[in-house]
């Protein structure tokens, strides 16, 4: 099965004076068709940052040593940004964190998603009025919603409103990055299901980027584990939550409060710096199976089964 | 019996909105309405207060901290109303209760090394007699914590980690040895690789020192770990109150159900089966209701006097309160 998103070797830097801030150092996957492919990782992981490299929405200080995004057979890191602009949007639609927070106050609900579509397509300002209109209702928002200024909205509802105008030129890839953050559980549950939905309903592949498992444990299909600028871990939801190989992975799963869990544990340590990676399996330092070898050789990902990725000498 | 250790009587604060100096204020918000609750003072509990935003938990922190005054109602501790502690016996009240608060960074001074949050406590509560006795003492509380004090102290505030900096919050509580801790949502700025570090550290602190804590969560996740009573708020009320265990598996109230059902379990073999009528429990943001049951535009048994009359809260079982009307005789 050829991937709609391939993403190899991926860096994204950020200068300063002390030195690079590797937030993203080395990180390769497939996402394929029809999928929710999910990536988790705690703060400061480099998840976001991956996603802004993805993306190419990086700006300096930040920059991109090297990599290669090739989505629909182009490598969009080479690509003009005028090139770029045609895909992004039409096939490449993108929620970030925080979106709905990026609504316009003073501008009613449905202009802002006339011009946003107006701006991506061929459409003309009647034939984007319609296609808006039709987009609130799939996401479930009632047509006056369309002339309503953002106060007036509740934060599920912007929300819906940025993935209906995301979503609205039916594109192939949806990246959605913290989409339930400072949401309510009841709302998180609603939008969650939303983004699921745009596989099931409508066959697009989706990417989400989130802190939380219990979120990815619920809408992913395969998941990718993040620690200190790279992929840790990656395989389908089940196998990783059923039977999580890499100990970090370990660590987070064991970590999670959940109800009717009479014990979640913690990692010792702290997270170590993007300025200043441990050498060797960034892990080390916090990990309980380290031996002389971790501190020393960086293990490579390696498929260990079908579909099974694990970056840990454990598995060697 | 003693008095309760913390009661609120019939606590409600009122916010206005909008208008300078309240002259062309539109409206009133009741941020807490009417509520009233307990924490025993025999034996030390962790009572969870839960919501979603906008219900009212921190409001009810600040009042009770002292930080905002009821509009109506009372608050007690050990017998006596805050005010009163905090006109007469200031230092003493702060001795007794203490808070830790969601953004660890908020509270710390960045141009004084974190070591001076120690210092200060020390110096108030008149915890050492000498420079060296306080020096000794701060080590201690830290190790304690787990926390490297030849690490961390001499370091400034933005040099720490945010699960550092709450944990040394930790540490100055230990110091303080409160009897009642106000925690409003101590752990969202802690890694979840972390988070079990700290809530034990909470659940030491009780099981060690007697020392109870009212820790206020949106996370029912977090409240089924940590707390022995949760009491579950909506839109400024009380709806449901009970110990952990009969809350989680017995909800009672429609509300408690729809959260404790939306709430995501870390397992992919139990996703959710059904899809959230998503239109049907989200409103407008300006639309609050004014009479009736705080649930009933959104409470899938709503029946007609839910439109009606406010249902009070009442005693289904010894310790197990609702304010629903399916349950009143």
């Amino acid at each position: 099965m050829k991937p709609v998103l391939e993403v190899r070797n991926l860096k994204v830097y950020y200068k300063s004076i002390w030195g690079d801030y590797k937030s993203v150092d080395g990180v390769s996957f497939n996402v394929y068709g029809n999928e929710v492919f999910s990536i988790a990782g705690e703060s400061g992981c480099g998840k976001s940052t991956l996603v802004d490299g993805i993306l190419r929405l990086i700006e300096p200080p930040g920059y991109i040593p090297s990599g290669e995004v090739i989505f629909e057979g182009v490598d969009l890191l080479k690509l003009p940004e005028k090139e770029l602009r045609k895909i992004r949007w039409r096939k490449l639609a993108y929620v970030p964190q925080g979106a709905m927070n990026s609504l316009n106050p003073v501008i009613r609900i449905e202009e802002q998603m006339v011009d946003a579509i107006v701006d991506h397509s061929d459409m003309d300002k009647e034939e984007a009025r319609k296609l808006a209109l039709s987009m609130l209702k799939e996401v479930g928002l009632p047509s006056e919603v369309a002339k309503m200024y953002p106060h007036e909205l509740s934060g599920g509802m912007k929300q819906r409103v940025i993935i209906a105008t995301a979503i609205a030129l039916k594109p192939r890839l949806v990246i959605a990055d913290e989409p339930t953050t400072a949401l309510d559980v009841v709302v998180q549950r609603g939008i969650l299901q939303l983004l699921r939905r745009l596989k099931e309903d409508y066959g697009m592949t989706v990417i989400v980027v989130s802190h939380d498992m219990a979120a990815h444990a619920q809408i992913g299909d395969r998941i990718a584990i993040m620690y200190a600028g790279k992929i840790v871990e990656i395989g389908s939801i089940y196998d990783i939550f059923e039977d999580p190989l890499h100990p970090y992975t370990k660590g987070l799963i064991s970590a999670i409060p959940a109800i009717g869990k009479k014990y979640i544990k913690y990692i010792p340590g702290l997270a170590p710096s993007p300025l200043n990676w441990p050498p060797g399996c960034r892990f080390h330092p916090r990990c309980p199976h380290a031996t002389d070898i971790c501190s020393k050789i960086e293990p490579p990902i390696r498929e260990i089964s079908s579909g099974r990725y694990v970056a840990c000498h454990l598995y060697g | 019996m003693d008095a309760p250790l913390l009661e609120l009587t019939n606590v409600t604060k009122i916010f206005k909105i909008g208008g300078g100096l309240g002259l062309f204020s539109k409206r009133v918000i009741k941020a807490v309405d009417s509520i009233s609750f307990s924490i025993p003072s025999d034996k030390p509990l962790i009572t969870a207060l839960v919501g979603e935003s906008g219900s009212g938990k921190t409001t009810i922190a600040r009042m009770i901290l002292g930080l905002t005054k009821p509009t109506s109602g009372e608050i007690f501790y050990k017998g006596r109303s805050i005010s009163e502690w905090l006109k007469k016996n200031k230092l003493e009240y702060y001795k007794e209760v203490q808070a830790i608060f969601q953004d660890p960074y908020s509270i710390y001074n960045p141009f004084y090394r974190i070591d001076r949050v120690l210092e200060i406590v020390i110096k108030k509560f008149k915890l050492a007699s000498s420079k060296e006795e306080a020096r000794k003492l701060m080590v201690e509380v830290m190790r304690e914590i787990g926390l490297r004090p030849e690490d961390l102290l001499g370091r400034y505030p933005h040099q720490l980690s945010g699960g550092e900096r709450q944990r040394f919050m930790l540490a100055r509580i230990l110091l303080i040895k409160p009897r009642l801790i106000v925690a409003d949502e101590p752990v969202s700025m802690i890694d979840v690789s972390l988070r079990a570090l700290f809530l034990d550290h909470l659940i030491s602190f009780k099981e060690k020192l007697g020392t109870s804590c009212l820790y206020i969560t949106h996370d029912l996740n977090v409240a089924s770990y940590v707390a022995d009573n949760i009491i579950v708020l909506c839109q400024g009320r009380i709806v449901e109150e009970g110990d952990k265990k009969s809350i989680i598996e017995n909800p009672l109230h429609p509300y408690t159900k729809l959260l404790l059902s939306s709430i995501p379990v870390p397992d992919p073999k139990r996703k959710w089966r059904e899809l959230i009528d998503i239109a049907s429990i989200e409103s407008f943001k300006e639309l609050k209701v004014e009479k009736g049951c705080i649930f009933y535009t959104r409470c899938p048994y709503a029946m007609n006097i839910c439109k009606e009359e406010r249902p009070s809260l009442i005693d289904v079982e010894p310790g197990r309160k609702v304010a629903c009307f399916l349950y009143s005789k």
